[in-house]
């Protein structure tokens, strides 16, 4: 178990980058820390795996350094790090049985036979394939093959960190949600650090103490779900967590004041005028559609989704969303939207602004 | 669903019987005819039944030459199929060099088998050819046209010399299929060099070396041109495998029946062989090796 930090990292794949352009990874500052669970989040190509395969040492970063409880490791070879990793796409030993699949990383650390015995079936349980153990890998299903690399991943005890790479893209929903669950009491038992690449914001919101959210290799937030969901540092992590996401708006902020087409939106704040691309961001959930209240809207459509409904609704030109509960009347007299006041962020250039009167508030 | 039966959909198949027939089946017919009768000349024939089968099957001269062909075939296999992995793991995986590995293997495949029979029997030549000069000039007595064995010797390296690429370019392609996922679990997992070659690499690579061996196995098997253009089968009958055999007795010395005969049986050897591998490699397939 480590303790691992990120000093500088940044990644390339082209041999001599130029611009901050070729840098599938920029530069980032992290320390995650010791025993904790990370989820990181982020759509398909803005670094997660990469990061990944740098701190399980795949991968030499371009430039930067990663270190190990401050024990400096970035060209040390992937067996040093003694790291487990589970990658997407399931990696069996075909032809080895179910066993020896799970015994082959304690058997290569020439661990006696007693002790990977032991250790084989306690992992065989976890995953719940004790009574395949004599079969061979091979022709097994791709979920069954893929709990073996989870198995794989999980059967040392010894390891710094374990990284999981969107381990159950491949698994059926039910059994998602249990080796999920597994792996959080692995967690709960014995502490291992633990990072969880995925796309899936359930995955990532269930299994985590910290969220680190990436957007264009970069690292754009980080925090607890809860932050996440009412504070976005982002646009995009604001689009990205929640279904759907927040609303976006271009907009004129002038102190506790936000101007869409003249239109005028109160804030729970005051804001120095912000430089750049101005916007101001609600998550559907604190926009409420009404009779009286608010701003005019166009409503195009109403979805049910089971728990709630979702409003699609026409705001001056630009798209957004609006969340109404199951038992909320809906009627077609309803076309003003107000926001929770509270709720409202405003965004310059992408990135959050901080009321002006932060300390007041 | 009821599937309707139409009886004429059969003419579909029609074409092709006719050009299988006109390739295959009417040669290999007039085969089986030649084999059981015989002839003085004149185009008469005569009703001999199963005599040149059992005049064959009781003659020394077939057994030796079956006997120099499975040991021939059984050589090459053995120097083959481990030498083209070997070369196959160490071709680069990608840019300018796999592409010129790839060609530069390749170019011994394109060339015509009796232009590799002349290369190698002038190659080996004591007075002109380098290999054979060069041998002599180290005092190594070389000559593949009365020794025996620098005849197998020349012939076995020019097989290798002209078909490992082919089994090195099967495993190349059965080695590039392989995700990098498969290598990096492995390194996850401390596997050593060997055990990454021998629980990932080889078992991917299965599939095409079977293909691999079958190929070179039946090719190597019914191999004629190039030893007949280098040793043409001597010294004595030290070099005469079975196709060089079949050609002296039925070109050489006209003997069509016991020819026929002989090639009816070469023609079933290579068959049980063939399936006899095949069997074997898809049932290790099946149990994993």
């Amino acid at each position: 178990m480590a303790k691992i930090t990120l000093d500088n990292l940044a990644h390339s794949y082209l041999p001599n980058p130029t611009s901050e352009d070729d840098f599938a990874l920029k530069e980032m500052n992290h320390v995650w820390e010791d025993g904790a669970a990370y989820a990181l989040l982020g759509s398909s190509g803005c670094g997660k795996s990469t990061l990944l395969n740098i701190i399980s040492g795949l991968l030499q970063p371009s430039r930067g350094r990663i270190l190990f409880d401050d024990k400096d490791v970035t060209h040390a070879p992937t067996a040093a790090r003694s790291i487990a990793q589970v990658f997407q796409f399931p990696v069996v030993y075909d032809t080895m049985t179910v066993h020896d699949n799970l015994a082959f990383p304690l058997r290569n650390r020439g661990r006696d036979e007693a002790y990977v015995a032991e250790r084989v079936q306690e992992i065989a349980r976890m995953i719940g394939m004790e009574d395949m153990l004599q079969r061979k890998a091979r022709g097994l299903t791709a979920d069954a093959k893929q709990k073996i690399s989870l198995g794989r991943g999980m059967v040392r005890k010894d390891v710094n960190a374990l990284l999981f790479d969107e381990p159950l893209t491949v698994i059926d929903p039910h059994m998602k949600w249990e080796l999920r669950t597994q792996l959080k009491k692995l967690h709960h038992d014995f502490g291992h650090t633990m990072i969880y690449v995925t796309h899936d914001q359930t995955e990532a919101l269930t299994f985590a103490d910290k969220v680190v959210v990436m957007y264009d290799g970069r690292v754009v937030q980080i925090g607890t779900p809860q932050e996440l969901f009412e504070r976005p540092e982002h646009t995009f992590v604001g689009y990205f967590i929640g279904s759907p996401g927040m609303n976006v708006i271009p907009a004129r902020v002038e102190g506790r004041s936000a101007y869409v087409n003249g239109a005028c939106i109160d804030l729970s704040q005051g804001y120095a005028a912000p430089e750049g691309k101005v916007e101001i961001g609600v998550r559907p959930e604190f926009a409420r559609l009404s009779q009286t209240e608010g701003l005019p809207v166009k409503v195009r459509r109403v979805e049910d989704v089971g728990r709630h409904r979702i409003i699609r609704a026409d705001f001056f030109g630009h798209d957004i969303n609006i969340i109404a509960g199951e038992d909320d009347r809906i009627s077609a007299d309803m076309n003003r939207v107000a926001f929770d006041a509270d709720h409202v962020n405003v965004y310059a250039n992408d990135w959050r602004v901080s009321p002006a009167s932060a300390g007041a508030a | 669903m009821e599937k309707t039966v139409n009886h004429k959909a059969w003419f579909l198949v029609l074409p092709v019987l006719i050009l299988v027939a006109f390739s295959a089946v009417i040669p290999l017919m007039t085969v089986v005819n030649y084999s059981v009768q015989d002839t003085f000349g004149q185009n008469e024939f005569f009703w001999a039944g199963l005599e040149w089968f059992e005049e064959m099957l009781a003659s020394d001269r077939m057994w030796d030459a079956l006997l120099r062909q499975l040991m021939f075939s059984g050589i090459i296999l053995l120097i083959e199929v481990p030498l083209g992995i070997f070369v196959a793991l160490n071709m680069p995986k990608s840019g300018f060099w796999a592409s010129f590995c790839l060609v530069v293997m390749s170019l011994p495949l394109l060339i015509p088998w009796n232009v590799v029979g002349t290369i190698w029997q002038i190659f080996g030549r004591v007075d002109i050819g380098l290999l054979g000069y060069t041998l002599d000039l180290l005092g190594i007595d070389y000559n593949y046209t009365q020794d025996t064995f620098a005849a197998w010797v020349t012939i076995v390296v020019m097989d290798v010399w002209h078909w490992t690429s082919l089994v090195a370019l099967l495993a190349y392609a059965g080695l590039k299929s392989i995700p990098d996922a498969f290598y990096q679990a492995a390194k996850i997992d401390q596997a050593s060099r060997w055990k990454v070659f021998r629980f990932i690499e080889l078992p991917k690579m299965m599939g095409v070396l079977m293909i691999a061996v079958l190929l070179r196995f039946m090719d190597s098997f019914m191999i004629y041109t190039e030893p007949f253009v280098v040793t043409g089968g001597g010294p004595g009958n030290a070099t005469t495998l079975l196709s060089i055999d079949l050609v002296k007795m039925a070109l050489g010395q006209f003997d069509l029946g016991p020819a026929a005969a002989f090639s009816l049986m070469y023609f079933l050897v290579i068959l049980l062989i063939s399936w006899v591998f095949y069997t074997i490699m898809t049932n290790l397939d099946k149990r994993g090796m």
